[in-house]
């Protein structure tokens, strides 16, 4: 790749050979800790192990002191944080487990295979659960569409989370894609995964039973993904370091899916007393997690692991990630039947070990006898105490200080016309509309989800493109709603509200469906901890997100740290990703964004409050960051969800749509575009028109009903102390708002501006641009007989910045 | 009467497939990728997915497999087999209907509601449909009909190409690079079936689209035409396969 050349490697560190336990990835400091806890030195194998281990991405040793903070109690949870996923029950039975993780190192070395294994290991976290895979959600965040490197990394993170989870047979059904320059050198790939059970299927990542078989099935052992939990995911980097690609994991969806259907089968026949599978860290944190857990210790039998390839050193073996493995303990009477299964489903298994008293994780060559003891001759070449890798590893307090210097992040690929385009310069708000629609941000993602399966299963009640994600719970008439959601604009600039942010709008999106959340899982892709100011953003979110789950009564039921987004010592901004999984009791009642029906009432609930800074509109603008962003009231949003939940549930509402990027005006232009039904509204403006029709002040929402049904809305919204205010109605093929009230063109004039006093467009302008945003931006744009793609050669991708015309 | 549908390792789309046919009220059982034995079904479904991983070409390993021989007969003896998606791929590979699937022109996956068309109405997998536009889901990478002209031409004549893909005004999407025409298929091609007319391949996937709740149930058509058509073989005493009527002139 030609392009690779393009990025200036950062140099590895001074040329003399480092002490191993520093090549490892080990600090001095730890290393004492390491020889603390052993009472003597680690030899290479165990030293190996501490590494992958007492990694950031192994241990969180650098945000456990911050998550204990989180609020992870909450009606009907079953499993949660330390789990593989949370399970929480639905219902009837059944229970859903969710979680998200990310992979943004790997996808930065090697997109395709990055983005695939990141979809493989969550999916592995869920069935490891005992919990089918019903849906994923891809939540993607790159640095400037229209260079052509970001191209290639869009284009090949896009195929690999299709690639994988396509062929596994789990349908996409939702997720984000972000383009913001601090992710130039650093993008961001979080994967959320789905899975529903029935209650007496969950089983846990434990191996209890001393003499119980350890097994080991799936894929063979190979050198692929080692060092990548230490090495790459928990240490700054430069992506185009070619020693790094052997960090990089491969995925085989093919082997995946069996392993789906075996280690189901095997949780369904109680044949299994615990599983979990091999991920960051391989077999040496899958077994001692699992001995840990149980309070028990594993004695492994090196040779017994079945090898990829020949001549692997023994510390290669324990730390290898290599992709589709599961470590489970049996009975040994029930080990024949476990190993029918996997045959019958094509999956290599071994016997690898026992489940011993003694705490340790025991790792000898020579094998080990029937009776569960090393073979006279074997020889024991690493012994750990197994809570000393896994619960008892080393923590770290880091120094937290907050920044001193802003950062100004101005949206990338916007075009140059709107710049002008703005109402304060007297340009019309139907300009300024359409340019945020068919901005990289903004516009239809549909070049990317037509790429995912989305209806494999057949559950898929909303496809991606129109909020949330719907999926039916076959054999009831219940629903989990699902999406992700992240802001990073306003995290940039105060983490903590960016945080509660990026929480209230998640499981607004939940609740406008009719939904109740059931718990959030979160991403958190913040920097190097290190250093005291991406440890202060750290800090901020998690007391940000904390302090929003407690207020609207949601737990934390797991997640995923990732530290050390950093490229060239730049830090990305600030990303909270977070994950939510609703339930609606009774599918018809489910409500979504899209108007409806001709001659509805269009009802605004909640007001808009200044503060543009992190806007869509900003960034367009070109507007500094030094305006404060709009505060949220979490209180009100509590209210605002519980509300619309209520009026969905009383059958009042035919459409809602909550506001976020871009603001009321975008939000009633996907309401039109979404329906193509138009709309003819009235807005009164008391303050700045653009921040009433593009602020992203929170709870807001735009609600359509039956005209009658207006009035019962408004009263039921003063009840939950919210404004509501009827602006319209619905119909025709263009959407028109006027502005009255002394705020718009009065007031505006009185600034020196020219504003239009009504923005007016035609529905299929809308849809236009909204549809090709994306692909002028990614230079997609087919042009004649030629083969569109990412990688096209930079005749194409002079299409983007041609965009204003 | 029971309607069998193959698991291959890496079929995935199997679980729409039996709940389909449950849906339209029949049992489905599923029919083991290393067994000969057909269980006595009186149809066959070869669901979508990635059947052995498809890491070569799709559908190439999957008919070599033992239930691949059983099909072959059942076909062969004139019982109604249908192949959706990589069911398709599987049947093109194994020569039990015409032409072959080619990667989408776009060379990337595609999934999206389509409109397709039945070219006829009296063939076993069309019976139950309106004649009007099916709107139905695609999820595949290599859905790009291929045949070279003569046998287009006889496919045509012969009335073996029961599916089009269509525009929203119902005419055929012919342009392999318009819109309506996912894939490039020559043709529009959708869906072609065998000489004798009881072996039929089907890229879209009517399965996923065969109950209100999901969207739509326009699926349902094409799933109730192969439980019809699977019970009057079933009545008949399973007679050998007759060749399809010529179609109408188009």
């Amino acid at each position: 790749m030609s392009d690779v050349t393009t990025i200036s490697p950062t140099p590895e560190g001074p040329p003399q050979p480092e002490p191993l336990h520093r090549q490892l990835g080990v600090t001095d400091e730890e290393l004492a800790a390491i020889r603390g806890k052993l009472g003597r030195d680690p030899n290479h194998v165990e030293l190996a192990m501490f590494s992958v281990m007492w990694s950031e991405h192994c241990s969180y040793k650098s945000s456990k002191p911050l998550l204990k903070t989180l609020p992870t109690r909450g009606n009907g949870m079953m499993a949660g944080p330390g789990d593989n996923a949370g399970v929480v029950r639905i219902g009837g039975g059944l229970a859903v487990a969710f979680k998200i993780e990310s992979h943004n190192h790997p996808s930065a070395v090697e997109p395709y295979q990055g983005a695939a294994t990141g979809v493989g290991g969550i999916l592995r976290d869920i069935f490891t659960m005992g919990a089918r895979p019903i849906a994923v959600l891809d939540a993607l965040r790159f640095g400037d569409p229209t260079d052509p490197r970001t191209r290639l990394l869009v284009d090949g993170v896009v195929r690999g989370v299709g690639g994988y989870g396509n062929c596994v047979g789990v349908p996409t059904v939702g997720g984000e894609l972000v383009f913001d320059p601090s992710y130039q050198g650093n993008p961001l790939v979080n994967v959320m995964a789905i899975g529903l059970l029935e209650e007496r299927m969950l089983i846990l990542a434990e191996a209890p039973g001393p003499g119980n078989y350890v097994v080991l099935f799936g894929s063979t052992t190979g050198r692929d993904g080692i060092g990548g939990a230490s090495v790459l995911a928990s240490a700054t980097f430069a992506d185009s370091d070619p020693n790094k690609r052997p960090t990089v994991q491969v995925g085989d969806p093919f082997a995946e899916k069996l392993l789906i259907e075996a280690s189901l089968e095997l949780i369904d026949r109680r044949l299994v007393e615990g599983i979990q599978d091999l991920g960051a860290g391989g077999i040496s944190c899958a077994s001692s997690e699992s001995a840990d857990k149980a309070g028990t210790g594993i004695l492994l039998d090196l040779d017994a692991i079945p090898r990829r390839e020949p001549g692997m050193a023994a510390w290669e073996v324990m730390i290898s990630e290599s992709q589709e493995r599961m470590l489970a303990t049996c009975r040994p009477e029930n080990y024949p039947a476990v190993r029918e299964v996997c045959e019958r489903w094509g999956i290599p298994i071994a016997l690898v070990g026992r489940v011993t008293i003694d705490g340790d994780i025991a790792i000898v060559e020579g094998g080990i006898g029937p009776d569960g003891l090393p073979n006279s001759g074997a020889t024991e070449i690493a012994r750990i105490p197994a809570k000393a890798l896994a619960s008892e590893a080393i923590v770290h307090y880091r120094l937290a200080t907050p920044p001193t210097r802003r950062r100004q992040a101005p949206a990338p690929g916007i075009p140059l016309t709107a710049q002008d385009g703005l109402p304060e310069r007297g340009m019309d708000p139907a300009a300024v509309l359409v340019a945020l629609l068919g901005s990289p941000n903004l516009s239809s993602r549909h070049w990317v989800y037509e790429q995912y399966d989305a209806c494999v299963q057949s559950n898929t009640v909303e496809w991606p493109g129109h909020g949330a994600a719907v999926l039916r719970v076959k054999g009831t008439r219940k629903a989990l709603v699902a999406t992700t959601d992240g802001n990073q604009s306003v995290s940039a600039l105060d983490p903590y509200l960016g945080a509660q942010l990026s929480v209230a709008e998640a499981t607004r999106n939940v609740s406008i469906t009719g939904a109740r959340p059931l718990g959030i899982t979160n991403c958190l892709n913040y920097g190097n901890p290190e250093r005291p100011e991406a440890f202060w953003q750290l800090q901020e979110a998690v007391r940000g997100m904390g302090d929003a789950c407690r207020a609207l009564g949601i737990p934390v039921t797991g997640g995923n740290v990732s530290l050390y987004n950093e490229y060239q010592g730049g830090a990305i901004a600030p990303t909270p990703e977070i994950g939510v999984v609703g339930l609606l009791d009774d599918i018809s009642l489910l409500v979504r964004p899209p108007f409806t029906t001709e001659g509805d009432s269009v009802v605004l609930i909640g007001h808009s409050a200044p503060g543009m800074a992190g806007s869509a509109y900003a960034a367009l603008a070109g507007l500094s960051s030094e305006d404060a962003p709009p505060t949220l009231d979490l209180d009100r949003e509590a209210a605002l969800q519980s509300f619309v939940r209520e009026a969905i549930g009383r059958g009042l509402v035919a459409s809602a749509q909550d506001v976020s990027g871009g603001g009321l005006a975008v939000a009633i232009a996907e309401c039109c575009m979404w329906s193509g039904l138009g709309a003819r509204l009235r807005l009164g403006v008391s303050g700045s028109p653009a921040i009433e029709l593009f602020g992203e002040s929170p709870g807001r929402l735009v609600l359509s009903s039956r005209p009658r049904h207006a009035p019962a809305i408004e009263l039921l919204a003063r009840q939950f102390g919210l404004t509501a205010e009827t602006l319209g109605t619905v119909g025709g093929d263009r959407l028109r708002i006027e502005l009255t009230g002394q705020g718009a063109t009065g007031a505006a004039e009185e600034r020196g501006s020219r504003v239009a006093d009504a923005l007016d467009v035609a529905l299929a302008d809308l849809r236009h641009t909204w549809d090709h945003g994306l692909a002028h931006a990614l230079g997609l744009e087919p042009a004649p007989g030629h083969e569109p793609g990412p990688a096209s050669e930079p005749a194409s991708s002079g299409i983007a910045t041609d965009r204003g015309d | 009467m029971r309607i069998g549908v193959v698991t291959f390792p890496g079929a995935n789309s199997d679980v729409d497939a039996l709940n389909a046919v449950a849906v339209a009220g029949v049992d489905a059982v599923t029919l083991w990728h290393e067994s000969t034995d057909l269980q006595g079904v009186s149809a066959v479904i070869l669901p979508g997915g990635f059947a052995y991983g498809d890491y070569i070409r799709a559908g190439v390993i999957a008919r070599f497999s033992p239930v691949m021989r059983g099909v072959s007969g059942f076909a062969a003896a004139g019982g109604p087999v249908l192949g959706i998606c990589n069911g398709f791929q599987v049947l093109a590979e194994a020569g039990l209907v015409p032409g072959a699937l080619l990667r989408n022109r776009s060379l990337r996956f595609a999934c999206r509601l389509v409109a397709i068309k039945p070219e006829r109405l009296d063939s076993p997998f069309t019976r139950a449909a309106s004649g009007q536009p099916i709107h139905i889901p695609i999820a595949h990478g290599e859905g790009c009909y291929y045949a070279d002209e003569a046998t287009l031409d006889e496919l045509e004549r012969a009335g073996q190409v029961l599916f089009r893909y269509v525009r929203e005004d119902g005419t055929p999407a012919l342009d392999p690079d318009e819109p309506a025409n996912p894939n490039g298929s020559l043709r529009a091609i959708a869906g072609v079936c065998n000489a004798a007319g009881n072996v039929a391949g089907l890229m879209p996937h009517p399965e996923r689209m065969a109950e209100s709740i999901l969207g739509s149930d326009d699926g349902m058509q094409l799933i109730r035409s192969v439980v019809e058509s699977a019970r009057e073989w079933e009545a008949a005493g399973r007679p050998a396969a007759t060749a399809p009527a010529k179609a109408e002139a188009r």
